[in-house]
């Protein structure tokens, strides 16, 4: 045990919150065997949803869930950029702007009258944005929920000042190290596998279910072919746009092929 | 004349944002505002135009704590606008995964955001530094209901496996037997817990509260039934939008609940233990008899013996559906979409959660309707704030702020499902 006392040299992690469904902060506390080995080798500092303690800045490293929806929230994000040394987003809504960036392909105002009798109560952006788009981001973890393991893996990452290992290759990958069958092949059950990034360990083909895309494209997709494949199993213009606009609906890839779709759909 | 003014900003240990303003004078709360500040995500508006297929996953992503909640409702809403019916070993499986999600986000709820303000701690973690043991064990019964919720779903936060319908692949026996073996163990662990939690000091406060929550003739309702109120009038789930109907107040993205025209009603662990208590598991009954929880319970501080009952009674009710299982002969029943409205209802750890979809004969989704506990909550913990603080008007300001952050934190408000909560700032002047 360390003779040092000095706590000030215990790196200060904050968990901040913007846009989202608390589902990638609570991952953290869902680390049920590693969480309290982890609170002595940093100070959790910052977490609301889990502490009322609230240290003051600054951070080692602020782990940001949510988009930018509102106008506080963009100046919020520039206060936490401001008192955080590294800056990694974690999920869908940090990364690309979640399922409440449908709003992008809609108009908010119509959308806002639809839930709320008096929308001016409301205070609304026209989009939704991931954390990218407003202050520069160290690392940005990927799923709707991120995974457990990469999140434990970005951690110690960046308290051992290395870059995180985490793979950008397809679901397809894991799909064949977990030995499931290919769902799209042996069933005919249209599947994101080939575009979608890994991370989730290929939870839906293990279910004999086609991979939804929630970690977001991989690297360099081959969405074209893709499309083609989904078109022969029978996926309507309709249904491939839908496919596409789901939790990761803005990230440029899917955001092309959704919007190519519709382009197709109108030629038809 | 003398002004008071307290605000709590950034309520902690909480889903969700939200904060609580109360403004009084010479001793009298003139104004009290819970606000949810929490953005809003439109989910009613996003979800039109999607197929009668999709609500489950994206209905999911409202709140991380209780997806399995939203999937529920949303499946039910679904199936019965189609005239599906999901029952039998399905149905069991359902209420298994339904179970594992109980046993998760009390367990959470207990442990890491509640017990602390008993024994004057910040957080669990925080906590675990003077009763490691004790946060140990928490942790260990909120794995189990993960790992339950896992092995049925995939993974704990926004599982995979929930379709309209049924499941894609419903698990073997053998599948199950992991989850089991920890449910042994967290039944003990839940058991200890009701004696544990109901040893704290709890302030002598009951309030007269009317409770909604579904009832259901074969079991402690969980996963489907009809409604039932403290008023003695229930009503089926269909009847939903002729008796509950939400407002809109300036402060709040959370819309206001009122039943037949009152506001502040009471959904969640009190309301349904009040109304359904005899339904509890023979274990969850006695747990409950031992520390005399009695046959209702109003003082909303001693909530938290009532969630750490019903751990009890969703580990008892779980290993009894393991032990029974039979693996269904398919995963999933037809669901043919036709032009309906269907409507859908069951209890998320926090309380009644409705869903009404209307549909068109393409199986497109026309209009979308969620009522979250939250919402319903709303009014009556702004009621309860106000019975709380106006007779503590004289405490330091300090005090008496820890105290409304307790109060609300005794009903486990998800901000997060603000699809349609709190900073407590009290404004004595």
């Amino acid at each position: 045990m360390s003779t040092s006392k000095d706590t000030r040299r215990v790196p200060r992690l904050a968990v901040w919150k913007f846009a989202s469904c608390d589902g990638c902060q609570l991952t953290l506390l869902d680390c049920e065997d590693e969480l309290l080995s982890l609170a002595v080798k940093v100070e959790i500092a910052y977490f609301l949803e889990a502490s009322s303690a609230v240290g003051r800045g600054p951070y080692d490293l602020s782990l940001v869930e949510g988009s930018i929806t509102t106008p506080e929230d963009l100046e919020r994000i520039q206060h936490v950029r401001r008192v955080s040394k590294h800056l990694v987003t974690i999920g869908a809504c940090a990364t690309a702007g979640g399922i409440q960036a449908l709003r992008n392909f809609a108009d908010v105002k119509e959308f806002a009258s639809v839930v709320y009798a008096r929308p001016d109560y409301v205070a609304t952006l026209e989009h939704s944005t991931p954390i990218s788009a407003h202050v520069p981001v160290d690392f940005e973890l990927r799923g709707c929920p991120i995974d457990k393991r990469q999140l434990l893996e970005v951690i110690s990452a960046f308290l051992a000042g290395r870059r995180p290992v985490v793979p950008p290759h397809s679901v397809c990958v894991e799909c064949k190290a977990r030995g499931n069958v290919c769902v799209m092949v042996a069933h005919g059950t249209p599947c994101l596998g080939p575009v979608t990034q890994a991370g989730c360990g290929a939870l839906c083909p293990a279910f004999n279910r086609g991979c939804y895309g929630c970690f977001g494209p991989m690297e360099r997709p081959n969405v074209g072919a893709l499309n083609r494949q989904l078109r022969e199993l029978g996926m309507s213009t309709p249904e491939l746009v839908r496919v596409y606009r789901t939790f990761n609906a803005t990230e440029e890839p899917f955001r092309q092929a959704s919007e190519r779709a519709e382009e197709a759909g109108g030629r038809e | 004349m003398t002004h008071k003014t307290i605000r709590v900003g950034g309520l902690s240990r909480v889903e969700g944002e939200g904060a609580l303003t109360v403004r009084a004078r010479d001793g009298r709360v003139t104004g009290l505002e819970l606000r949810i500040y929490e953005p809003p995500r439109f989910f009613e508006a996003l979800l039109r135009g999607r197929s009668h297929t999709e609500p489950p996953d994206i209905t999911a992503r409202i709140c991380g704590i209780c997806p399995v909640a939203y999937q529920m409702s949303a499946c039910q809403a679904i199936e019965s606008a189609c005239g599906a019916r999901v029952s039998g070993p399905l149905r069991d499986l359902r209420l298994l995964l339904y179970y594992g999600e109980w046993i998760e986000s009390h367990a959470l709820h207990v442990y890491l955001l509640h017990a602390p303000d008993f024994l004057g701690y910040e957080s669990g973690i925080a906590m675990a530094a003077d009763h490691r043991d004790l946060v140990e064990r928490g942790l260990s019964l909120k794995k189990a209901g993960n790992a339950l919720v896992a092995a049925i779903g995939g993974r704990p936060i926004h599982p995979v496996n929930v379709k309209v319908g049924g499941f894609y692949r419903v698990p073997t026996r053998r599948e199950l037997a992991p989850a089991a073996e920890r449910l042994r163990r967290a039944r003990e662990v839940a058991v200890a817990t009701v004696s544990w939690v109901a040893g704290f000091d709890f302030p002598d406060i009951e309030h007269d509260y009317r409770f909604l929550a579904l009832s259901h003739p074969g079991e402690y309702a969980i996963l489907s039934g009809s409604v039932a109120t403290s008023d003695g009038e229930g009503f089926d789930v269909h009847e939903w939008p002729a008796h509950v109907t939400e407002e809109q107040v300036p402060h709040s993205t959370a819309l206001h609940a009122r039943l037949d025209g009152a506001a502040g009603y009471l959904v969640g662990p009190m309301a349904r233990y009040s109304l359904n208590s005899a339904q509890l598991s023979a274990l969850a009954r006695q747990a409950a008899a031992e520390v005399s929880l009695g046959q209702y319970c109003r003082n909303p501080f001693r909530g938290i013996v009532v969630r750490a009952v019903e751990i009890v009674h969703a580990c008892d009710e779980a290993l009894r559906i393991i032990e029974n299982y039979t693996e269904p002969d398919t995963p999933a029943v037809p669901v043919e979409p036709r032009a309906a409205t269907g409507h859908g209802a069951s209890e998320a750890p926090r309380g009644t959660l409705y869903h009404r979809y209307r549909i068109d004969a393409d199986g497109l989704i026309a209009e979308a309707d969620i009522v979250p506990p939250t919402s319903q909550n709303q009014a009556r913990i702004e009621t309860d704030l106000l019975h709380l603080i106006e007779p503590r008007l004289h405490l330091p300001k300090e005090e008496l702020t820890a105290l409304c952050e307790r109060a609300i934190r005794n009903y486990d408000p998800c901000i997060s499902c603000s699809a349609h909560f709190l900073d407590l700032h009290v404004d004595a002047q």
